[in-house]
Order: C-alpha cells, then sequence, then structure tokens
C-alpha cells in the first residue's frame, strides 16, 4: 500500500498555504467548521462506516492503481476527515498539504463509490467538506484557487470581461449569418421562454458551441434569449474550491439575472458539473429546497426538440460511437436514458462502454481536478487507466462526451494512452447532421 | 415627455400604429419597445445587407449602423441604443450619436429624469465609464458593476487599479480591486468589492467587499466597517439617517447590520432585497424563515405565508404596503400585497406597481401565452398578444395600458374604478 505522503507534488497554492498554518489555527478551524457546517450526517457517516473497503472498486483511481488501498475511498475518508474528526484537528501543517491533495486531486466526487457502499456513504459529500476545511485554511491547489478568484471578480471562470461576453456573442451571430442569414443571437429578450447560459470556456475558446447552440435554437424556431449582464456563466469552481459563500453569490448572480429576464426556464449547455452547481449545492446554500428558475441540461433540451420533431437531419451520423456517462448528469440527474434516446436518434451505431449509465467510470477530470492545473495532469492519467482500458475495448474512434469537463479529462486520456478516438458533444454532431438553409 | 400628469390620460382606446407587420424594404424586425407615455413604439429594423436601424411608429430613423443592441427609453423619452459603425461602437439617442466612436461601451443607465445617459466604456482595452459621451479621464485593466447618482452628476465602477499575473494568488489577496467614483480611484484595495451603491443626494458610496479572503463586510466612501461576516449582501442607505444597512451572514443565519452593527439578530436562512420606506422609519426585506420558505419582511416582521420562491420587492411609496411575487420555482406566480397573495396563478409575472397614494396596486401577468393587466388584483376586460407594465397616472385613478393585439400597438387609459 502507497502513503499519500510518498506522493506529494509540488504546488504554489498548498504550499503558501502550509506554509502559513499553526497547529493552533488548523485546530480552530477544524472545530469551528466541524461544529458550525456539519452535522449528524457526517457523524452517521463516519460511526457506520465498518472498513469492509466495498467502496474501493468503485473508484477509478483505486481501480487504475492495481487495487491500492491508498486511493479507496474510504481509505480517502479515514486519512482526511475521520482523522480530523478523531484527532479534533491536532494535525500538523504537512498533514494538512497531504490532505489537501488527496481532497482536491485524488477524488473526483463523483459519488461512484456511493453506488458500492452498502450503507450508502457519500464519500464524495465527506471530501468536499475535506475541500472545505482545506479552503479555511487557505491551502487550495493554486490553479482551481485562480479559478475560483476569477469567479468572484467577474462572476464567470475564465476571467472573461464583461465586454468580451457581449462581444463573443455578437461575433458569432456575425459568424453564423453566412449559414443562417436570419440567424439571432437575442440578447436580454425579456419574456423570452428559454434563457440559454453557458460556462466561460464557451466565449474564451469553444465559440462554436454558441455558434452551434445558435444554430439550433434557430432552426428549433425556440423562442430564446442570452443576457448580456454577469450571471450568464452557470459554471462553479468555488463550490469545488470549498468557497461557499461565493458559490452562493455565483448562483444568485445566474438565478436572478434568469429572474429579471422572466423567462420560464435555464437550458445549459454540455456542462456536467454547473448542473450539480444549480440542483444541488449552489440553489441550497441560498436556501432553495429546489432551483428557483428550473434548469434543464442540454441532454433534456435536445431530447425535447426531437421528440417534438423540431430537430430534422439529412441523415444519421454514419460512424460507430461510444457515450461518455457524466457523473453530475446521470448519477446526479438520471438522464441515461435521455442521452441514449438522444444519441441513437442521430447515430447508425452506438456501442456501449462496459459498465455504463450510472456505473459509468468518472472521466477524471471533474470535480475541479482537472482545474487543479498541470502539476497534477499526471494524476489524473495514471489514475484513469481504468477510463482508457474502457474506451479502448469499445472498438470505436468517436465519444459521445456531453460534458466540458469530461471532454478536457477524456481528450487528455486519450492521448496519453494514444487511444485515436475524438471526443464529440452532443450539438457538434446536431449541427453536423442538422438540415440547414442553401444560402 | 415630461411629467406624468403632461401625458393624455382621456380615458379611451387609441391605435398608435395600426399594422406593426415589417415596413416595405425591411429584411426583420426584432422584438419591440415602448415608451413610457405609451406614445412610441419602436424596434431594431435591418434596412440592407449589413445595415440596421429603429422604426420608430411608422417612420424610420434616417441613420443606419453595422450593428445595434439595447435600446431603452430614457425617462425623459428618448430612446437610447448601443450602436456600431466602422467597427466602433457609440452611444445613440434618437438617432443622434452622442460622443466619440469607441472599442466598446454597454450598460446604459440613466438619472431620474433622464437628461444624463452613462454607459461602461472601453478603449485600448482600457475601462471606465462613459457619462454623455463623455468618457473618465483615467481608465482602468476592467471596470464592472456600475453605479449612477440619480442627478446624474456622478458615476461609479468597481475597477481594478492593480495587475495581476496570471494565476497570481498573492497579488489577489492583497488586494487589487476598489472603487472608481468619477474615475478617481479611492486609495484603499480590496480583495473583492461588489455592488456599490450611491446614496440619494449623491455624495456617498457604499459597497460590498471582502477585505481578507475570509472577511466580507460592507465599506463606505472607502472605510471598510470594523465588523467583518462570513458573508454580506448589497447595502442600502437610510434615507433618514444616512446610516448603512446590509444582509449579514453570522453562523450560519442571515440578519441585518446597520453601520456594523446588529440590527437584526441573525436568524434567517436567506436575507435580500433591502428598502427602506421614503421616511427611513421602515426596512423591508425578503427573508427565508425556513427552508425553501420564503416571504418578505418589514423591520424583522416576517409575513405569516410563506412560498418556495420569492422576488421583486415592491414598496409604496408611502413605505408602509409592499408587494411581492411568489411562486413555486417560476411556476404559478402569484402577486401577492400586504402579505396575502391575489387570486389566480400565473405562467409569469412582473414587478407589482403601486400609484402614487400608495392605495393601488397593479401588475402585468401571462396565462397560457395572453397577457393581461391587473389592478388590485382584478384583471382589465380583456387580454392582450402582449402587453407593458402598468403606469398609474398621478392621483391613482387611472392606469395606462400599452398593448399588442391583432398586429396593432394600442395605447388604453383604463379608469381603476372600472377594474
Amino acid at each position: 500500500m502507497s502513503h499519500i505522503a510518498d506522493r506529494i507534488i509540488s504546488d504554489v497554492g498548498l504550499e503558501s498555504g502550509v506554509a502559513a498554518l499553526t497547529t493552533e489555527k488548523i485546530e480552530k478551524v477544524v472545530t469551528r467548521m466541524l461544529k458550525g457546517e456539519t452535522g449528524a450526517k457526517l457523524r452517521a457517516y463516519k460511526e457506520t462506516c465498518m472498513r469492509c473497503g466495498l467502496c474501493s472498486q468503485g473508484c477509478h483511481y483505486y481501480m487504475s492503481h492495481d487495487a491500492d488501498p491508498s486511493y479507496s475511498p474510504v481509505n480517502k475518508a479515514t486519512e482526511t476527515m475521520y482523522e480530523l474528526m478523531d484527532k479534533k484537528g491536532k494535525v500538523s501543517p504537512q498533514r494538512i498539504y497531504e490532505m489537501a491533495q488527496m481532497a482536491y486531486t485524488e477524488c473526483n466526487l463523483c459519488k461512484r463509490c456511493a453506488h458500492y457502499c452498502p450503507i450508502g456513504i457519500d464519500t464524495g459529500y465527506i471530501m468536499s467538506q475535506v475541500r472545505r476545511i482545506c479552503y479555511l485554511l487557505d491551502v487550495v491547489p493554486q490553479y482551481i484557487r485562480d479559478t475560483a478568484h476569477s469567479h468572484a471578480s467577474t462572476m464567470n471562470q475564465m476571467w472573461v470581461k464583461d465586454d468580451e461576453w457581449i462581444d463573443s456573442l455578437q461575433w458569432q451571430e456575425d459568424e453564423a449569418r453566412d449559414e443562417f442569414p436570419d440567424l439571432r443571437i437575442p440578447l436580454d429578450k425579456e419574456g423570452a421562454d428559454i434563457y440559454y447560459s453557458v460556462i466561460a470556456p464557451e466565449p474564451k475558446f469553444r465559440t462554436q458551441l454558441i455558434y452551434q447552440a445558435a444554430a439550433i435554437m434557430n432552426a428549433a424556431g425556440v423562442d430564446w434569449t442570452m443576457p448580456s449582464h454577469p450571471g450568464w456563466d452557470n459554471s462553479d469552481m468555488c463550490m469545488f474550491v470549498g468557497d461557499y459563500e461565493n458559490m452562493g453569490r455565483l448562483k444568485r448572480a445566474h438565478y436572478e439575472s434568469a429572474q429579471k429576464l422572466r423567462v420560464k426556464r435555464i437550458v445549459m449547455g454540455e456542462c456536467g458539473h454547473a448542473f450539480r452547481s444549480v440542483y444541488d449545492m449552489g440553489n441550497r446554500w441560498l436556501g432553495h429546497k429546489a432551483m428557483p428558475v428550473p434548469v434543464i441540461h442540454a441532454i433534456d433540451f435536445y431530447w425535447e426538440l426531437i421528440n417534438e420533431g423540431k430537430i430534422k437531419i439529412t441523415h444519421q451520423y454514419e460512424n460507430p460511437v461510444t457515450i461518455q456517462d457524466p457523473c453530475n448528469i446521470i448519477r446526479g440527474r438520471g438522464l441515461m436514458d435521455k442521452l441514449r434516446d438522444v444519441v441513437h436518434f442521430l447515430c447508425k451505431e452506438v456501442v456501449e462502454m462496459t459498465p455504463n449509465r450510472e456505473h459509468n467510470y468518472c472521466c477524471c477530470a471533474g470535480g475541479g481536478v482537472i482545474n487543479c492545473g498541470p502539476p497534477f495532469k499526471n494524476t489524473r492519467m495514471t489514475g484513469n487507466r481504468v477510463k482508457a482500458e474502457q474506451l479502448k475495448a469499445t472498438g470505436v474512434h468517436d465519444v459521445v462526451i456531453p460534458c466540458h469537463n469530461c471532454h478536457g479529462g477524456i481528450e487528455d486520456i486519450i492521448g496519453y494512452y494514444d487511444l485515436k478516438m475524438h471526443g464529440k458533444f452532443i450539438s457538434d454532431i446536431i449541427y453536423e447532421l442538422m438540415e440547414k438553409p442553401e444560402v | 415627455m415630461g411629467k406624468i400628469s403632461s401625458w393624455d390620460w382621456e380615458p379611451g382606446q387609441k391605435t398608435v400604429v395600426k399594422s406593426l407587420s415589417p415596413l416595405e424594404g425591411h429584411e426583420w424586425q426584432e422584438e419591440p419597445y415602448v415608451s413610457p407615455d405609451g406614445e412610441t413604439i419602436v424596434a431594431i429594423v435591418k434596412v440592407g445587407d449589413g445595415e440596421f436601424s429603429v422604426r420608430t411608429n411608422d417612420s424610420v430613423w434616417d441613420a443606419t449602423f453595422e450593428k445595434i443592441w439595447y435600446p431603452k427609453f430614457s425617462p425623459d423619452g428618448r430612446l437610447a441604443a448601443i450602436c456600431q459603425q466602422d467597427m466602433e461602437w457609440v452611444l445613440v439617442a434618437d438617432g443622434e450619436t452622442m460622443g466619440e466612436t469607441t472599442d466598446y461601451i454597454w450598460d446604459t443607465m440613466f438619472s431620474e429624469d433622464g437628461s444624463s445617459i452613462a454607459t461602461m466604456y472601453k478603449s485600448m482595452e482600457r475601462y471606465g465609464m462613459s457619462v454623455n459621451g463623455e468618457p473618465w479621464e483615467n481608465l482602468y485593466e476592467n471596470a464592472t458593476m456600475p453605479a449612477f447618482t440619480k442627478d446624474g452628476a456622478h458615476t461609479a465602477a468597481v475597477v481594478q487599479a492593480e495587475s495581476m499575473a496570471a494565476a497570481d494568488l498573492d497579488g489577489f489577496k492583497r488586494g487589487a480591486y476598489t472603487v472608481a467614483v468619477d474615475g478617481e480611484a479611492w486609495k484603499g484595495r480590496y480583495v473583492n468589492i461588489w455592488n456599490p451603491v450611491f446614496n440619494d443626494a449623491g455624495d456617498s458610496l457604499a459597497a460590498t467587499c471582502r477585505t481578507t479572503v475570509y472577511a466580507h463586510t460592507i465599506v463606505v466612501d472607502d472605510k471598510p466597517w470594523d465588523e467583518t461576516y462570513t458573508q454580506v449582501w448589497e447595502p442600502v442607505f437610510c434615507p433618514k439617517d444616512g446610516g448603512v444597512v446590509a444582509p449579514v451572514r453570522v453562523a450560519g443565519k442571515w440578519g441585518v447590520a446597520k453601520d456594523g452593527k446588529i440590527l437584526w439578530e441573525p436568524r434567517y436562512v436567506q436575507c435580500f432585497y433591502l428598502q427602506y420606506s421614503p421616511s427611513g422609519e421602515d426596512l423591508w426585506a425578503v427573508v427565508a424563515t425556513s427552508y425553501g420558505q420564503f416571504t418578505a419582511c418589514v423591520n424583522n416582521a416576517a409575513w405569516n405565508e410563506t412560498w418556495p420562491t420569492v422576488s421583486d420587492l415592491v414598496v409604496s411609496p408611502d413605505g408602509q404596503r409592499a408587494a411581492i411575487l411568489a411562486s413555486n420555482c417560476n411556476e404559478d406566480f402569484r402577486i401577492v400585497v400586504d402579505g396575502t397573495p391575489w387570486s389566480g396563478t400565473y405562467d409569469m409575472a412582473w414587478p407589482a406597481v403601486f400609484s402614487a397614494d400608495s392605495k393601488n396596486v397593479a401588475a402585468k401577468v401571462e396565462k397560457n401565452g395572453r397577457f393581461r393587466i391587473l389592478v388590485n388584483g382584478k384583471s382589465f376586460e380583456r387580454d392582450f398578444d402582449a402587453v407593458w407594465p402598468p403606469i398609474f397616472n398621478e392621483d391613482g385613478t387611472k392606469v395606462l395600458i400599452r398593448a399588442i393585439e391583432n398586429n396593432s400597438y394600442v395605447r388604453i387609459v383604463a379608469e381603476v374604478c372600472n377594474f
């Protein structure tokens, strides 16, 4: 069995944070957090865990490291939160470094392990609370911390300035008009049925996704709008950092921008973690039991359009494809059937990964792990050999991936293991196949 | 356009534009906007290849632009829009440009009487604000969250006053942000600063801020409160004594602090949208009394009934009454006045409007794709294809309805007693 102390990775955020720690401060923060922000759920998890290890095979890190117990979910909980609880926070600063590295980069909060636990312990929740403690101790990996700073300062995760956002939409509208002459990306259209929200990488470097969404909305005759003001980014690295205060600020901005436009619902693009933030964590931190404005994922939306006959394709995608089931919208929301309905409508042949649906392995990018940046890329690559094996076994070249983080993670896995595959968003395929006007 | 009293309040209906079909030669016409007095309906129109203009009733601006967006009527009745010409942007009011073109402008704001118009402003990758086309002398690396005084004399925005390298955690923690008033940055630097707001006189400004990563508080004229909290929402000035109040979160519960001292003991699951009565005697808010149970609250006394979602708190001019929009997570909207919902649920609702004497309340609602105007809970005699929020006349006896029916734009003055 390896130990986290033997695989410490240098990171500016973790190092500078730990350098400023004292055991007294750790004890104070841990005690305050456990007393003030957690309760019976966490205690019940700790006291009922039988250390049976059935969760182990739920974890892609454990499976990818030849069943090394160090990566088992129960060990991660034991070496972090349970230790903090047992020792009442009396641990050394270096131990906090180890816990932070484990919580931020060796757990994707994917919750697969919860399916394997006989009593349903949610290790993802436990590790989230470890991250919260690390955030309050100022011990957070540099790159994801910077992303959270961007969220707090600009209300989006990529330091996109207010004018750059609007300009990107107007630019994509202009581009698309060469192909769809009457296309509009309606800004701030009060009373529209649909508010379309995205994550900041789209205006920053995946603008084709905005183009494609506009093309689909236009072809389907949807009454839609996009906001010109901050709140347009539904993503949330503050949630994964453990900065719940700014998670709340972000979600408030997102929901209020939709409420001001008097839309019926928000349709979000193909992102997984943002869905967790809008329907599970961010909304609840604000005091909402449910979502104050309904948010549906793009899969749900495309499924509706297809069933209403509003998406017309010229032919089906010829190459066989496989499907990545993103954790937050499959285990988190149960969209596995709709995802398959959509992909089977669009594609001639679907070769399923094994296991799949709610048992599918995480991409190893989610939960903010890919956002921890280059220092931890190898952690993701070696930590997800099982995904590479799963992908390779399908024998196909195209992977339908309806999630931004899964895209980044799987493209990295494909490159690292030389799988000669390629990821596609659903909108990539719809756009490629849809009927287009002759210009 | 002048004061409301100068508008046409003769009861009855007038067809302002008989046909809203695109005018001859227009390739398309976008969604319409209506002036407050109801005499003008406008829409952005495509008049040629890459050429856009603004249709105003049955005529069109002489000027054309490559792109037009953000059409807004100012309180004095002018139509302001943001227009692009030769790849640069300029503010245009009633077809006349205001100031020089620049790299980008956005976020149009008006003074109370509409005589001054402010926008956000960008030139050569530097950011600030502009008033009536005149940009700040000092520009910054970034500027967000604009504020504009009621009299139009002063502008403010959150600005990035210090440079930061990529992923510069230390630079961020030292504080790179502050507020610039009329382009002059405060001396203080903050980890973050949000939601600047001027007092009514325009001589004081408060904002939400983080003085350290973990210390949230309120800053007034560059002086942070001594007390800090785990989270703070946007501040409001008290019109009575000039003090500043804000919702604050302590030990997981929300309350209200005034000038750094607790005013409402933290006991709510949520508390936001603070508003003072004009006298400053009464403080209103939206609160969650329990998880998922939202309602309005005055002077720390919540209304009895709660709803899953509450928004758009509107306080009456006398400060004694209030209305909110309550919904079941954006469905089954109800207009709730003084704690009691009007009968009927709606697919969408717009903020309630009080008459100047605070006695009457009106609102726009949508049901099954049709739009209605309600006054004191009762509907106007018919519904419309589209309608704009109602406006009361000065004595509150009449209400102006601006609506589209059968492809015509109509202006209706209805008597409140007939609802």
